[in-house]
Formats: C-alpha cells, structure tokens, sequence
C-alpha cells in the first residue's frame, strides 16, 4: 500500500541525545580509512580550532540512522524496511561534529511520493546540540519498492 | 578544473569493519545468500560507505579534514564487491563548478565501479584551499 501522502511535514518528538565519543570517531575513521590525525589525535584536532577529534563528513549517518527509526517504525506510517533502498543522502554543516558533541535529532517528513509502484519518503533532520545550536542539516530519500 | 583521479579498493573485510563502525547490519553487505534473495547480484557496500570514500577524497582535494561544508549524492547502482581478496575498486573524479566569493569551492563529483556510475548529482561545496 502506498505510503499516506498526509504524513509531508510531520515533525517528530526531538530524539534523546547521543553523546559523540572520541574512541566511535576513531572507529569510523578508520573504517573508512580517512587517517588525517584530526580524526584521531586531539592536539591536531586543536591545532585546526577544535574542542577535540572531528568526524569525517559522513559520520553524522551514525546519529541520523539510529534516529530515523522513529519514522521507520511508526506503525501509522507503516513503512515495510525490508523494502527499502537508499535513494539520495545530504549533508548541510554548520560546523563538524566532535567528540564530546551532544547531538539531537529532530526528523520531519518532508517529502512523499508514489511513481512507477515505488514510495519515495524524503526526511530531514536537524541535528543540534541540546542548547539549541545547529551542527549539521541531513536529507535522506529512501525507495521503498513496490510489490513486483 | 580536473582533480585527480583517486582510487579506492574495497574487500569484504571493508564492509564487515563499516557495518561495525556504522551500525548498519543490514545482511545484504554480508550474506552472498540474502543479498541474492533480495534480487541483488551480491553482496553490495553501503551507500553510505561508498560516500564516505567519496567524502575522503572531497577532503584530501580541500587540503583540510574539516573543509566539507555541503555534500550529497544520489545512489544510482550498487556496488558489486565479490569474496575475494581483491574486492573491487571505486574510482572518484571531480571538477570545479565554481569559486564563490564567499570562500568556497563547489566541486561536481563522479564516482564508478568497473566504468559504471555508482552516484549521480554528487556535488559537494569544501571551504576554498589556501
């Protein structure tokens, strides 16, 4: 069934913060082999202005991914995860994340749309610190596939 | 402006360690067996996996580890990556779009796999290099 139209611009509740640590930036650094010491030495993370290590730029997906199971597992929205592939994925930064970071997510639906038997859910999240301050804006389409 | 070329190899080994890393289990970038039965041709790299690559290659162009402002990309085709100890390989190339009087630098990305466009409308904005 396809997904309700009704669901565009719904705001969720903010999610309870994750806190960003330093040995989780370290980690996914390196897996995806981004070795510049400002991902894993503090003192060359300070060097360029930072608190402490700076995530490489995909490393918000950590945060958001965890957070947009309040959208997927909505049974009102009543999305079929196993359906689903990843469509598009943007970043806006305000400034990077760094360990120490708290980070909330606030997802709203922005966009949905039915074309060739597919769902197209379109969501963005702000990602803030408690205090309010912006860190980085991120959009995720997902396709839903339609029953062949 | 053309950038250079940068390559990337990608094993199994890569994905097992950036499904750790990233939390994102999902079997298709495991199990040669659901990733067929999903109609899938094998097991594939997350997306997200193949932007992060991307993402490393934005930043080492930018000369700053903290440079990418704006980054998105559209995944068009997956990436294939076979149980063996070569992998596959992704191979980025980019070219400057634009060098705004703000003091940034927009920057159109293209990213393949055996000559096949694995992202489409990949664009990042990076802080202007020194």
């Amino acid at each position: 069934m396809p997904l309700d139209p009704s669901f565009v611009g719904r705001t969720y509740p903010p999610t309870a913060p994750y806190q960003v640590g330093r040995e989780k930036i370290r980690e996914f650094a390196t897996a995806v082999g981004a070795t510049d010491p400002a991902h894993h030495d503090p003192d060359a993370a300070r060097a360029l202005g930072h608190p402490d290590v700076v995530a490489p730029p995909t490393f918000p997906v950590v945060v958001t991914m965890a957070a947009s199971q309040q959208i997927i597992e909505d049974p009102a929205l009543g999305m079929d995860y196993s359906r689903v592939v990843h469509g598009d994925q943007r970043f806006a930064y305000a400034r990077p994340v760094v360990a120490g970071d708290e980070l909330v997510c606030v997802n709203t639906i922005e966009d949905i749309n039915h074309r060739g038997g597919h769902d197209f859910l379109t969501t963005r999240t702000d990602v803030r610190t408690p205090a309010g301050e912006p860190v980085v804006t991120v959009w995720s389409k997902l396709v839903v596939r339609g029953e062949a | 402006m053309e950038l250079p070329t940068k390559t990337f190899r990608v094993t199994r080994a890569d994905l097992v360690r950036y499904a750790g890393a990233s939390g994102d289990f999902n079997p298709i970038h495991w199990s040669d067996r659901f990733a067929t039965k999903v109609g899938l041709p094998g097991v594939i790299a997350h997306g997200m996996f193949t932007m992060a690559l991307v993402g490393r290659a934005v930043a080492e162009w930018a000369g700053a580890p903290d440079a990418v402002v704006d980054y998105g990309v559209r995944f068009t085709r997956p990436v294939v990556v076979p149980d063996d100890d070569a992998g596959t390989e992704i191979e980025v190339t980019a070219r400057v779009k634009e060098v705004t009087g703000e003091g940034l630098t927009r920057l159109d990305i293209t990213a393949t796999c055996r000559g096949e466009k694995v992202l489409s409308q990949a664009r990042a904005v990076i802080r202007t290099p020194r």
